[in-house]
């Protein structure tokens, strides 16, 4: 097999045609592709006799079909794809991913699927679901994409509310989840699914087999050659691209509807920023129903043709991601935050020797990494210095880590703890933080190369203009611009107004260099009796960064103090315990040991005298904690999927606890609904301790 | 669970693979097993239970010639025997997993089960040593199945794990991959399940029944657990003492007096 290491640059538009859908005639002209590829000719060919075409988007690369189409005649053989499966890494070209794709569509329209009905993508992230998204929008249908760890009833509100025909899922666990639940879904006509295993010897009239699919596709393609080209050129930019549902932290998950120029201008603008080209690496390893992460890889890979590295399994994310080093990289707060719990615990089993030395150098590290990444000016010693850390310690690290040839690295989804943050920057990893909404299709704000203030999430991104309102609220508007909420209308009303301003629901500020900084959801702001308001997340991501505490939340609204519920990282404290030869018999009994909640109280109290000293917080040091017996479960309705905190229903499940944390008591009966693997509920009941907290003289009170 | 009932396929009721008759088994003045009988048919999951030293693992070890019987005999696909050694049984067909897990602890877990395609090797010392065509062939092929079997366990991310660093649940499933590396038509579990949690437990169940539906294994097994016992086996048999107490379908079992007496105790219901 032949490589073509350097494709044609001169044929190919430049971004910024792809995306004003400038047609380039070179472009035409260059239409290598010639098996089952069109030539640029017959897509930009009206299809059919009734088909009827805007006049300017007929050329345009407007949508995710087309670039797949520009893709395959520009690098046929590069690779689009890899999924790491038996332990080997397979890989697809973009000219294979393109027949897949082709076979799928004609799969999909020869069942019956029609422009504007929607198909359900339900599962892990695989190629094939991706084939699945590209294939519903070649139809015209519109894909939505669901998490695939999402509960049986979650699925139903999403699949009813939104009247789907199709349903592409990934394997066994996913059909069962839809069968149990059809008899509720009048609309669902077929589910296909990727995977076999366990549904051989299964017969249901709804099922089809992915293969199966395709190889109708292949049939119906004999008879209609030209069907892909056709529809193709049907649909254009201004057509709905996705719906996305959102996490629902506040209020139930709403239907998100993108269109494709939503996605694409927004995607353009922020990846020319940052220089993401074709040669990118990236794992697509988080859930594709996040619209961050749809984003980077979906929108970003399409549009500018990278390669997508599939994890073997969710739990192997870790090792691929080693393995495949990637150059563009995204992960949520929780994930930086598990890395550096890695590295303290391998840290914790070392000599002394390489403790002391890592200890040094993550000082000096701090002091310099972050300014070396900002090119700010550093003396040639400390640059010296520096160079000698990064080869002992921050070029190993990375290399641990996988992240040596990072060359852009996000964090987004959630607010990042500033200690975090800068410890990647320390080491050298070029982190940034972006700001992003499932409304705004991707980056509202994102933080430049060399410009990174770490409280900001950044300056706009271009084309988008940001608006404080009189109650503080953040206002938006881009070309990203949603088009609406699903079957919403009076949602849609209140979030955008007749301009076109977006109300994001959260609070921040302009800075004077023109970041904006975003402060906390306006409904989640605490007010204490004296009248001091704070953001509950600034204190709960203190509190997370020690490797002990897995999460945290902070209570206080209408009282006089505040107080906080923890809970701990079984595995570091387990590990911690052992080195301590406590005995424990399970999370309940351990969470509850003296050692333990001296252990946390320690660090609550470390926290306590940093909000000391901070101007403005000294008055909302934590008072009293205690250690929740149970993890905080998306399953359990406690978390989003997103692992975002649902203040509302903790407020209301733990009422009592929470009453108790303000009372004098030293123990308090609570009672936690938990949700097994298998589905079945059960109570979770136990006699918690509640500890009391030094609280710190207030010392920044004045500023 | 309803679509997990519908995907149930009926065993395949006639062909018996299994024979076992008469057996009875000594050591020195103590009967560990007497006079018992019974049959697997081909496609079924077969269950042996009993109490404590009820001769349940002896007997699994009668059928993989790890013991011997004293008289009776063992009919295993047709063919009647008497003395067999454990590895003839094993390129027979039969596989097994232990008790107390026996696998290589300081080897990967990818290695140990590779150790399960020890005898479907057909090339010899000098092209192994030297790694000429048919041995190179031959390890890509055992390689195949083995990362087939890391999937269907969903080991994918211990593959290169050493197997002592892995808690105990997954070790048994290390156990149950090198057993299905010899692509077995019986495979002898003994106590699958043993010192497991629930979620352990479950997890090992489905893997059991995937094992029997997907890939077609009829499976003998050895479980104290009555209520993975009860949803798992199409059949059971009940040892006391080194003789059998019961036999039939799990309905069956559950109302048959010998056993509530022996096994259950007097608290009845309490077997689910």
């Amino acid at each position: 097999m032949t490589y073509v290491i350097f494709p044609n640059l001169t044929a190919r538009p430049t971004d910024s045609q792809v995306a004003q859908g400038i047609k380039s005639e070179n472009f035409r002209r260059t239409a290598l592709y010639q098996n089952c590829a069109p030539t640029a000719t017959n897509l930009s060919a009206p299809g059919g006799g009734g088909i009827k075409m805007d006049e300017r988007s007929r050329d345009a690369l407007d949508t995710f079909p087309k670039l797949l189409i520009y893709h395959a005649q520009q690098r046929t053989d590069h690779v689009a794809m890899r999924e790491k499966n038996l332990g080997i890494w397979q890989t697809w070209t973009w000219g294979e991913v393109f027949g897949e794709v082709r076979a799928l569509t004609a799969g999909l329209a020869a069942m019956g699927l029609k422009p504007r009905d929607r198909v359900a993508i339900l599962g892990d992230n695989r190629p094939q679901l991706y084939w699945a998204l590209m294939a519903s929008q070649t139809t015209g249908a519109v894909p939505i994409p669901i998490f695939p760890d999402a509960s049986v009833d979650e699925v139903q509100y999403v699949l009813s509310n939104a009247a789907v025909r199709f349903a592409v899922v990934e394997n066994q666990e996913q059909v069962d989840k839809l069968l149990s639940i059809k008899d509720r879904l009048p609309t669902l006509e077929a589910i296909i699914y990727k995977d076999p295993r366990g549904l051989q010897n299964f017969a249901a009239p709804l099922l089809h087999a992915f293969s199966t699919v395709q190889a109708r596709g292949r049939d119906y393609l004999i008879e209609h050659p030209d069907f892909f080209e056709e529809q193709v050129s049907i649909v254009c930019g201004d057509d709905p691209a996705v719906v996305l549902f959102t996490a629902g932290t506040t209020r139930t998950p709403r239907g998100v509807v993108l269109s494709y120029s939503n996605l694409l201008e927004t995607a353009k603008r922020a990846t020319d920023m940052d220089c993401i080209g074709e040669h990118e690496e990236v794992v697509a390893y988080l859930p594709m129903a996040w619209v961050g992460a749809h984003v980077f890889y979906y929108c970003h890979g399409m549009l500018k043709g990278f390669c997508l590295n599939f994890p073997e399994s969710s739990d192997t994310v870790f090792s691929d991601t080693q393995e495949i080093a990637p150059t563009y990289f995204l992960a949520p707060p929780r994930l930086w935050e598990s890395f550096i719990t890695k590295v303290d615990m391998r840290m914790d089993a070392c000599s002394r020797v390489r403790r002391k030395l890592f200890t040094y150098y993550m000082k000096l590290a701090q002091r310099l990494g972050s300014r070396i990444l900002n090119r700010q000016p550093v003396s040639f010693g400390e640059r010296v210095q520096y160079a000698i850390g990064d080869r002992l310690i921050y070029a190993p690290l990375r290399r641990q880590l996988g992240l040596q040839h990072v060359r852009v690295a996000y964090t987004g989804g959630e607010a990042i703890g500033n200690d975090i943050f800068e410890f990647f920057r320390a080491i050298g990893v070029n982190l940034k933080q972006f700001y992003c909404q499932t409304e705004s299709s991707g980056f509202i704000c994102h933080q430049r190369d060399c410009d990174v203030n770490p409280d900001t999430v950044g300056p706009p991104n271009q084309g988008v203009e940001l608006r404080i309102d009189e109650h503080g609220e953040v206002l938006y508007r881009s070309p990203g611009t949603f088009m609406e909420y699903l079957n919403d209308d009076a949602a849609t009303r209140s979030v955008k107004t007749k301009e076109g301003w977006v109300r994001s629901g959260e609070i921040g500020v302009i800075t004077e260099s023109g970041h904006l900084r975003i402060i906390d959801r306006a409904s989640d702001m605490i007010r204490l009796n004296d009248g001091t308001e704070f953001s509950p997340k600034f204190v709960e991501n203190k509190l997370r960064f020690n490797q002990y505490i897995k999460e945290a939340v902070v209570f206080g609204d209408g009282r006089s103090s505040v107080t906080a519920v923890v809970n701990v990282d079984f595995d570091v404290i387990s590990g911690w315990a052992e080195r301590r030869n406590l005995t424990f018999t399970g999370y309940v009994d351990l969470v509850q040991r003296d050692e333990v909640h001296e252990l946390i109280r320690a660090h609550i109290e470390a926290v306590n005298k940093e909000l000391a000293v901070e101007p403005h917080w000294g008055a909302n040091q934590i008072s009293r904690f205690l250690i929740l017996h149970k993890e905080l479960d998306p399953d359990d309705g406690e978390v989003t999927r997103t692992r975002k905190i649902r203040r509302h229903v903790i407020s209301e499940r733990y009422a009592e606890m929470i009453e108790s944390l303000y009372g004098d008591d030293d123990t308090t009966y609570v009672e936690a609904p938990v949700t097994y693997e298998d589905g079945s509920k059960g109570i979770l009941a136990a006699n918690l301790r509640v500890t009391t907290a030094n609280i710190h003289p207030s010392i920044g009170k004045a500023g | 669970m309803a679509t997990q009932e519908t995907l149930r396929v009926d065993p395949d009721v006639g062909e018996v693979l299994l024979r076992v008759e008469n057996v009875e088994l000594a050591f020195g003045g103590v009967r560990a097993l007497n006079n018992v009988s019974f049959s697997v048919r081909r496609g079924e999951i077969f269950s042996i239970i009993g109490p404590n030293g009820a001769g349940k693992s002896s007997m699994l070890n009668c059928i993989n010639g790890f013991y011997h019987p004293k008289t009776g005999s063992i009919i295993y696909k047709g063919n009647r025997r008497s003395r067999i050694r454990p590895h003839r049984a094993a390129s027979q067909g039969i596989a097994r997993t232990f008790q107390n897990i026996a696998l290589f602890k300081g080897m990967s877990v990818l290695a140990n089960i590779m150790t399960g395609r020890h005898l479907k090797a057909e090339s010899t010392l000098v092209e192994n040593a030297f790694f000429l065509g048919r041995a190179r062939r031959e390890e890509f092929d055992h390689r195949k199945t083995c990362e087939h079997i890391i999937q269907f366990l969903e080991i994918q991310q211990y593959r290169k794990s050493i197997v002592s660093t892995l808690p105990y649940g997954l070790q048994k499933r290390v156990e149950l991959g090198r057993a299905l590396a010899a692509e077995p038509e019986l495979l002898l579990l003994d106590e699958p399940m043993a010192g497991m949690n629930l979620e352990e437990k479950q997890d090992m169940a489905r893997f059991i029944l995937d094992v029997n539906r997907q890939k077609g294994v009829t499976i003998c097994l050895i479980e104290h657990d009555m209520g993975v016992v009860m949803d798992l086996s199409d059949q059971i048999v009940v040892l006391d003492h080194g003789g059998k107490i019961g036999e039939g379908t799990p309905d069956e079992i559950r109302i048959n007096p010998h056993v509530v007496e022996a096994y259950l105790g007097v608290k009845q219901g309490e077997e689910a």
